[in-house]
Order: structure tokens, then sequence, then C-alpha cells
């Protein structure tokens, strides 16, 4: 990937992307970039050294109930879509860089090594969704206890309810 | 438990024991007790059963050196064994850590060398919540979970909403949002000068840093009807206008506050023992805050001007006149300078917001996205009709998904919203910056005294509630 300037090679043409970001007029869309998952991490590193200086944000969606989302051609939608911002301070723009995991095999490579900063993001991810990121060095849960089962902003994961009881309790017989 | 007088004591051989016996004892209590604080495979574990990774992380090397490794942290550690270092527990239910924020130490005398911290103690879902609470209900959700800047969460929960919709909110909508959201810059960090002061012994800073703050509340509380938790700045607009007479009200605030911030100067900036506790603890140099995503006073305070209020705009900031505070060091007392510095800046926008205060609506007059005025409902069927389908069911807001930042108090606070078409956020992540700060723990700590540890927990100005949504 030496020599690979991200504003020409990995970055999907920014006009096929646009029309499906909404935009304030005064307000600067950021570039999305939709690499495959054998090229992301690649991708990642090579906007490190287009001086992307900063991982602003990691997470991940699951698209379980709502599939018909826009890709570009070729890109095939899955259930799971880890989303990293990355932030160029010198240039003073951001991109957007979106990857499809596939359900059967949630994996996707860590960045840590590149950004050393996205590491509780992606330990996040894998407690929140249970996306594995291959390489992390510490690959556990974060906010959810360790004994903890399921992940729980998976879709089909519930929703915990409390009863609530609005009138008095009938005595007991 | 023996019936001795005296306090039994760990590896006293009990009576017809024998010294195997009571080593096996030993072992097996030692092992239930690490059972029962233990918190698995997120919790700091020993250095022979912890990866060379991890190590790394839990001791702070973040650089890469220029071949591309991380530091091997044998280079910095050397001959360190277990038995000579002592791992112990802070928190989560100690006074200096700001609420539940638990951390494991590793240390050798009063020398912290490695550091984890464990969180989710105040993990209660708002993301999951999120999902399933309208737009209209949303900013009452995430207004929670920084508690200490809940106009900055109401503000990006908006602004991304906002940008979906492609809604435009009225200029003195976004005044009205610039300026609380100022003030509520200035009691945040008119909470951290308190708290601060307070682990670092001056109870004084405490009462007085507590004392502005209730200044800014009660301006809120008279705009918003609430002092904390306002649910104010809301899609398409805020909730209601400024109250009668708040320019009196602010240059009052402003006034004292600023006059305030010079008797600081005198408690504090100069005080000799505040400056030894502060001056060199916990440096953290740039490339190193940039490697972790540090953002906000902690980066600043390494000589890096980065303020989405100045770098990348957002509201009508960039008709504002104000200063990017930045440090030099790095340390603790850099920390302690640009926040203080920064309510001074606060103060200086505040007045220019004040001045420029366009009149006009105060939220977006579209009935799909914002509720018609109460008098209207009683006139009009389309106005119960909008009134009654935007709090049963809300507004529905294009698909698309978008990432919104802003400079919260504690740096950059985005967040990540992707709708669906529905009425409610099909994806609501929040990219909160005390929960990537957090990281940069193990760096500061590394090499100081157990002591320091307080002071720089508190110069990093976790909010728990954010940390762990």
């Amino acid at each position: 990937m030496s020599g690979t300037t991200p504003t020409t090679a990995p970055v999907a043409s920014p006009a096929s992307v646009l029309p499906e970001v909404p935009r304030l007029p005064d307000r600067l869309v950021d570039q999305l970039a939709f690499p495959h998952r054998e090229t992301y991490k690649q991708m990642v590193a090579a906007f490190r050294e287009a001086g992307f200086e900063m991982c602003s944000d990691l997470c991940a969606v699951d698209y379980l109930t709502h599939p018909g989302r826009s890709l570009p051609e070729g890109m095939t939608a899955e259930r799971f879509e880890v989303v990293v911002n990355l932030l160029s301070l010198s240039s003073r723009q951001r991109v957007r860089i979106r990857v499809q995991v596939p359900e059967a095999d949630p994996t996707v490579d860590s960045v840590v090594e590149v950004y050393p900063g996205a590491d509780s993001m992606e330990r996040e991810a894998y407690d929140m969704l249970g996306i594995i990121f291959e390489g992390h060095p510490d690959m556990t849960r974060i906010l959810m206890p360790d004994d903890w089962e399921g992940h729980p902003l998976r879709k089909d994961y519930g929703v915990g309810r409390v009863p609530v009881q609005f009138k008095e309790a009938p005595g007991p017989r | 438990m023996s019936d001795h007088d005296h306090t039994d004591r760990p590896g006293d051989v009990h009576e017809g024991e024998t010294p195997e016996e009571a080593a096996a004892r030993f072992e097996a209590e030692e092992q239930a007790l690490v059972a029962e604080t233990s918190e698995g495979d997120q919790g700091l574990r020993s250095r022979t059963t912890t990866s060379p990774g991890e190590l790394r992380q839990e001791v702070g090397a973040v650089l890469r050196l220029p071949e591309g490794n991380y530091v091997d942290p044998a280079d910095i550690d050397i001959e360190r064994r277990d038995d000579e270092t002592t791992v112990i527990n802070m928190g989560p239910q100690h006074p200096s850590t700001h609420g539940v924020l638990r951390l494991m130490l590793e240390l050798d005398g009063e020398t912290v060398l490695r550091t984890k911290p464990i969180i989710g103690y105040l993990h209660t879902g708002m993301e999951k919540q999120g999902e399933e609470l309208t737009y209209v209900q949303g900013s009452t959700n995430v207004t929670r979970m920084d508690y200490l800047s809940p106009l900055h969460n109401e503000l990006v929960f908006s602004l991304a909403t906002e940008a979906l919709l492609d809604v435009e909110t009225p200029p003195r909508a976004v005044w009205i949002r610039m300026l609380m959201v100022e003030l509520n810059r200035v009691s945040s960090h008119l909470l951290w000068m308190a708290t601060n002061g307070g682990d670092l012994g001056s109870t004084s800073m405490l009462i007085y840093g507590f004392r502005e703050r209730e200044m800014v509340l009660a301006f809120f509380e008279k705009t918003t009807g609430l002092r904390m938790n306002t649910n104010y700045i809301r899609p398409g607009g805020v909730a209601a206008d400024l109250p009668d007479g708040w320019q009196d009200d602010i240059d009052i605030l402003c006034d004292t506050i600023l006059a305030r911030t010079y008797e600081y100067d005198e408690l504090l900036t100069g005080q000799p023992i505040f400056r030894e506790r502060t001056e060199a603890v916990g440096n953290i140099s740039a490339e190193e805050a940039l490697a972790l995503s540090v953002t906000g006073p902690i980066l600043r305070s390494t000589g890096v001007p980065w303020d989405l209020r100045r770098t990348m705009p957002y509201l009508a900031y960039e008709k504002l006149d104000f200063d990017v505070i930045v440090g030099t060091y790095g340390d603790n007392f850099d920390r302690y300078s640009v926040r203080l510095n920064e309510i001074r800046e606060s103060i200086k926008m505040i007045r220019q917001i004040a001045d420029m205060m366009p009149p006009g609506d105060y939220r977006v007059q579209d009935r799909k996205v914002t509720p018609p005025p109460r008098a209207r409902i009683d006139e009009s069927m389309e106005a119960l009709i909008h009134h009654f389908k935007i709090f049963t069911e809300g507004f529905r807001v294009p698909e698309g998904e978008v990432y919104v930042a802003i400079e919260s108090p504690r740096g950059e606070l985005g967040c990540y919203m992707v709708s669906d078409g529905s009425s409610k956020p099909y994806r609501m992540h929040i990219r909160a910056p005390s929960f990537v700060n957090l990281q940069a723990l193990p760096l500061l700590l590394r090499g100081g005294t157990m002591a320091d540890a307080v002071a720089v927990i508190s110069s990093v100005d976790p909010v728990m509630g954010e940390v762990d949504r």
C-alpha cells in the first residue's frame, strides 16, 4: 500500500456517494469509503500515512432489520457494518470508512496497531455487537460484566422491561 | 475464624495444623479473595499471564517506533517480577474517582507501574434505549449521559437529527444554543475546578467552585425549568425562548464569575503546594495524545490548537472572537490552566452572544418537526393533529447516516446516527470524549506516585455517566 494516496485509490468516488448523505448548506459532508473486509486494515493504514492523525470514532451497526441500504456498486450488504471515523487535523477533514461484516463470520482486522486509540472503541463494539477484532491485544468485554450472555446492541437482543404497577396490589388472600 | 483473642493474620499457623496445611489454606483463602474482587479477563492480571500487547497498553506504551513496532515492554520495564509488586484496586467506590471508575494498579512501593481502568459500573444501555425512543423523546435520553454538560449532549443529538432531516434552524435558535452551551461549559469547568481543588486538598476551592456553578445553574433553571438534564435543545430549535431580563442575568453572571476566576488565581495558580502537586505530573506528549484519540483540554494542554469550535465550526462560532487556549507540557498544571482560561474565553463569548442575539423564532416553524404553539391548538384542527402526531408517533426522518461532532467541555462529542426512515433512530452511537480519554490513564499514571494518581484522574475529568452510557 506504500505510495498510495487515499484520496485517489481507496475512496469510492465521492460524487457517487454524496446523494446518499443529506447535507446542510453550510456543512461539509464527510468523505465516505467502502473497503472490502480484506483491504480494510490496509486502507486505514494508508489513511494514517496520508495524514489522518486521529481515529476519532469506531462503532458497529447491526443492519438486521434494515437490509436495503444504499452501497456503492459491487458491494454486498451484510448484517453488520463497522464504521470508523478518521480525522485529519492538518487538513481539517474527516473520512468515514464503512466495512461490511457478515453474520456467519463476524470478524474484522483490528486497527489498534495503526491507531492505539481504537482500543476501547473496538472493545465496545465487541461487547455491544459481538464483532471480533482479530489482532486486538485484549478482546474482552468493556461495559458489560465478563459473564454476560449475548451482545445487547444486536437487533435480535430484546429490550428489557420492568413491569410497572399503577394500582395498589390486591392483598394476600 | 479462630477463637484466638488476637487477630488472625494471613500466613499464621493455626493450632493442630502442619505448616503445609497452613500454606494450602492460605493459598485457598487468597484465591477466594481474588475471585471475590476479580473482574475476570477485564481485570489486571499478573505479568506472567498477560500477553505482551496487553502489557504494552497497561504500561501506556502507545507510540510506535520508526520501524513500525510498539515499544517492547522489556525495554522499559527491566527485570520486574510479580512478587516484587502489589496489585491494588481503587474504586469503584472511591471519592476521588468522580463516580464509579475502578482502577487496578500495579505498584512498586508508591510508584505506579501498570494501570487498567475497569468501567461499566454505570452502564445503563442508553444507546439501546435511544433506538427505542423517538427523535422527540431522544434528547431526554442523551441529556443524561454527560450529566455535567447535558446541553452539549442535546446539541449533538439535535444537530445529527437536523442534518438527517435537512432542516435549518432559525438564527435566534442557533444563538440561544450557543449561549446555553457556553454557559454549560463554564459550569462544567467550574465543577471541575472545584473537584480538582478538593482532590488536591484545597477545600475552599471545592466550595467556591460549587458556589459559582450554582449561579449558572440558577440561570438554567430560570430558562429551561431544570438545573440539570434540561432537555432544552431539541431537534428543530430550543424548547423555550429566553426569559425576560435575561441580559441582566447574563451581565451579572459574567461579571461575577470573571472576577472570581482571578480569585482562583490567587488561591491556586500561584500557590506553591498546588504547583508542586500539578507541575510535571501526568505528562503526555502531543503525539501520544493524538495516537490515543485524546481530545479536548488534554489534547490542547500538549500544545495542539485543536478546538472544533475554531477548526470545524458549527452553529455560528465563526462569527465569534475567541482564543483557543493551549498549554505546553501536557501536565496537570497545563490542563488546569487550559480549563481556567477556557472559562474566561467562554465568558468573552457569552458577552458577544448576548450583544449579537438576533430576534426571531426560537424554533423552526415546520409543523412536522416542532409542535404548534399551545394557543393554536384550541383554534385549529391541523394544529391539534400535528401536536398529537408529534407527541405520539414523532416525526419521520429520511433514510441516511451522519456523523456530527461538537466540542464538549471534555473533548470531541460525536453522534453517529443511522436512520431507516422511521420515527426512531436505527442506531444512535455517541462518541463520548470521557470514554476515549480514559485510555490515556495508564500512560499518565505510569511512573508517578499513588498520591499523584488522584490528581491525574481528576485532571482527565472523566464523567462516568458518559463513559458507561
